[in-house]
């Protein structure tokens, strides 16, 4: 069901600062929505707009056809698993779980059932009796979820859960908490700055920059196909270049010269015209970097640089290029044996190839978002030598 | 490495001089000689004078309804200021925060004094109540103390977590906040019992004729000359207070 939760031109500001401006979207029944953004960026401020601790300046919230935005927080079939949990400490892990239901007065019989049913559910059913502050960062975790989930509310709102744990944890509970969402098939709101969480668990992602949402989409949408220089940026890492349309082709293509880098090939679907100044972003496992000078095929990019910096990581080497005034960052996968071959080092001349509809016109650019990009990040030392 | 002897020793002395005064008066409270001095052999007659003297019994009952009168207000009130301190930001912040610290740092003489002026000028009748009032008005700066601390490290996340779970925000105070803070609140109310029972200064300017509090007698019982029979009444209070810090901390152990 679409338009579960709506949020029209939903304002927040605090003095000067607009946390959230104006922001319209509609979360289906049923989906992990995630909303994707640095710190600062409004989401957790939406967020808190949607439980009820925040009342918008301006915009209106419905939540399946009826709106709630002025309705406090105790009065919303909305429940929130908090960032630093916000379990009760005075309070066993049993009596957190039935402080939900018992402020809605079920019957003992009902809440001791539901109680047992949700510690089920997240695998403590030996830690029922014990305090809060007798458990481990992922264990409070799953209760603060099932704390939540026993509401049986209408649109579960996570605030970057798992952010206070540990790396292996983290992509732990991922998991849990895809299951856990495939169980209860309650729509998830959540918010997290963590990309690579956000594209795991999510049907769809908002990318929110400075209060407003710069894209909505599929993971893989906002991945292949940013619109904007913040979402290529901020989502993945990405090549910017700066060009001006010089022949539209069939296909669409287009060529684009490219100040201080060779001429090129682009994917051309938004069917600019020749004079038009564009932005491209190209992501760096697209190329492909070859020492001998591969065959020629239609529509791919071919230009020569040197590699300036190598950094092995085991699955994939990330290599940076000087390519005339250009330093391109790029992965390369080790599908083979490595061992037995001989990689390619720094200082040695190369061929890099990509297809022309690898890469992605983008509709807005900012220069700043370039900030945001982790790969040109050694730019600043000398080459090793 | 042979140890040093001198913490040993330290220790010794300030055992001996903490502790030497406390021997001495529970001794001489069985002492049959009325100025102490050289011991004149084994008796219980102080105690008996102690729990004939009508009038420390008096004084003894004006000190506890004070003290559980002043704890109590200063409790509601102290903790209300906390709040206010704690959630709420304005231009008088500062202003409002000294004025609560105050008490703690003014001289017990200066408070005395401009209570028993503050007094006398609206025409109040000196008296329990007016003791009761100068009481409260340096407890509730302790207590706002003690619950502040307490306060500042509190998640106000919590609350929200509550409110969320579908309690109303008075529900959530009361079911989550008042339970967390509520050690905060207990140990402010005894810091405030303590202080009032014993307090003599303030209490001396603001008392009027037949609102003698234990203190004030004690030390009126000193100047016309009884002194075994303040020994004896000190050994008394020594075994409550020891009785009473002993089973708090049992309460405590246990509940913790």
């Amino acid at each position: 069901m679409a338009d579960f939760l709506v949020f029209e031109g939903v304002s927040k500001h605090y003095g000067e600062i607009r946390a959230v401006d104006s922001v319209s979207l509609s979360i289906n029944k049923g989906e992990i929505f995630s909303l994707l953004g640095p710190s600062g960026c409004g989401k957790t401020t939406l967020l808190r707009c949607c439980a009820g601790f925040e009342a918008p300046d301006a915009g209106r919230i419905i939540l399946d056809g009826r709106d709630i935005t002025g309705l406090p927080p105790h009065e919303r079939k909305v429940n929130t698993v908090f960032q630093n949990y916000a379990l009760f400490p005075h309070l066993t892990i049993r009596d957190n779980i039935a402080f939900g239901p018992r402020m809605a007065r079920w019957t003992k019989g009902e809440i001791d059932k539901e109680v047992a049913r949700m510690l089920e559910l997240i695998q403590m059913e030996d830690y029922a009796d014990r305090k809060v502050t007798e458990i481990s960062g992922g264990q409070k975790q799953r209760v603060a979820i099932a704390r939540a989930l026993i509401n049986r509310p209408q649109v579960l709102l996570l605030d970057e859960p798992l952010a206070a744990l540990d790396l292996k944890l983290r992509q732990r509970m991922l998991v849990e908490l895809d299951a856990i969402h495939d169980e209860v098939g309650i729509t998830f709101v959540y918010v997290t700055h963590d990309q690579g969480e956000a594209m795991g668990i999510s049907d769809r992602i908002a990318a929110m920059n400075r209060g407003r949402i710069e894209q909505i989409g599929r993971p893989v949408e906002i991945y292949e196909a940013p619109r904007s220089s913040f979402v290529a940026a901020f989502i993945g890492d990405t090549n910017f270049f700066d060009g001006i349309v010089t022949e539209v082709m069939d296909g669409p293509y287009c060529r684009l010269r490219i100040e201080g880098f060779p001429d090129v090939l682009a994917w051309n679907d938004k069917g600019l015209l020749p004079g038009n100044a564009v932005h491209l972003s190209l992501r760096p496992e697209k190329f492909k970097i070859w020492r001998e000078l591969p065959e020629p095929l239609p529509n791919r990019n071919l230009v020569q640089g040197t590699v300036e910096d190598v950094i092995y990581l085991g699955s994939h080497t990330k290599y940076w290029v000087r390519v005339e005034d250009y330093r391109l960052g790029l992965h390369q996968q080790h599908s083979r044996y490595l061992l037995d071959t001989r990689p390619i080092t720094w200082g040695e001349k190369v061929w890099l190839s990509w297809f022309a509809d690898d890469s992605c016109m983008l509709e807005r650019y900012k220069a700043e978002d370039e900030n945001l990009l982790v790969l040109p990040d050694t730019e600043a030392e000398p080459a090793r030598a | 490495m042979k140890r040093s002897r001198v913490p040993f020793y330290t220790t010794l002395a300030v055992l001996v001089f903490f502790y030497l005064p406390l021997i001495i008066l529970s001794v001489n409270s069985f002492n049959d000689s009325r100025y102490g001095g050289p011991w004149n052999g084994f008796t219980v007659r102080w105690y008996v004078r102690l729990f004939q003297d009508r009038q420390i019994w008096h004084a003894l009952q004006n000190t506890l309804v004070i003290a559980v009168g002043a704890t109590v207000v200063s409790m509601v009130v102290g903790t209300m200021a906390a709040f206010a301190l704690n959630r709420y930001r304005s231009r008088l912040q500062m202003t409002h925060y000294g004025m609560i610290y105050a008490p703690l740092i003014v001289p017990d003489i200066l408070m005395g004094m401009s209570l028993l002026l503050f007094f006398v000028a609206l025409n109040v009748k000196l008296g329990l109540f007016t003791i009761f009032l100068a009481h409260v008005t340096f407890c509730v700066s302790y207590v706002a103390m003690v619950v502040l601390s307490r306060l500042q490290d509190f998640d106000f996340s919590l609350m929200e977590a509550a409110q969320d779970l579908g309690a109303s925000h008075w529900t959530a105070f009361r079911r989550v906040m008042l339970p967390l803070i509520m050690p905060g609140i207990a140990a402010g109310g005894l810091l405030a019992f303590t202080l009032s029972l014993d307090d003599f200064v303030v209490t001396f300017f603001v008392a009027g004729p037949g609102s003698t509090t234990l203190p004030i007698h004690i030390y009126s019982m000193m100047k016309h000359g009884a002194p075994a029979v303040i020994n004896a009444l000190s050994v008394i209070l020594l075994l409550v207070t020891f009785v009473l810090v002993s089973a708090s901390r049992t309460i405590r152990e246990k509940l913790s």
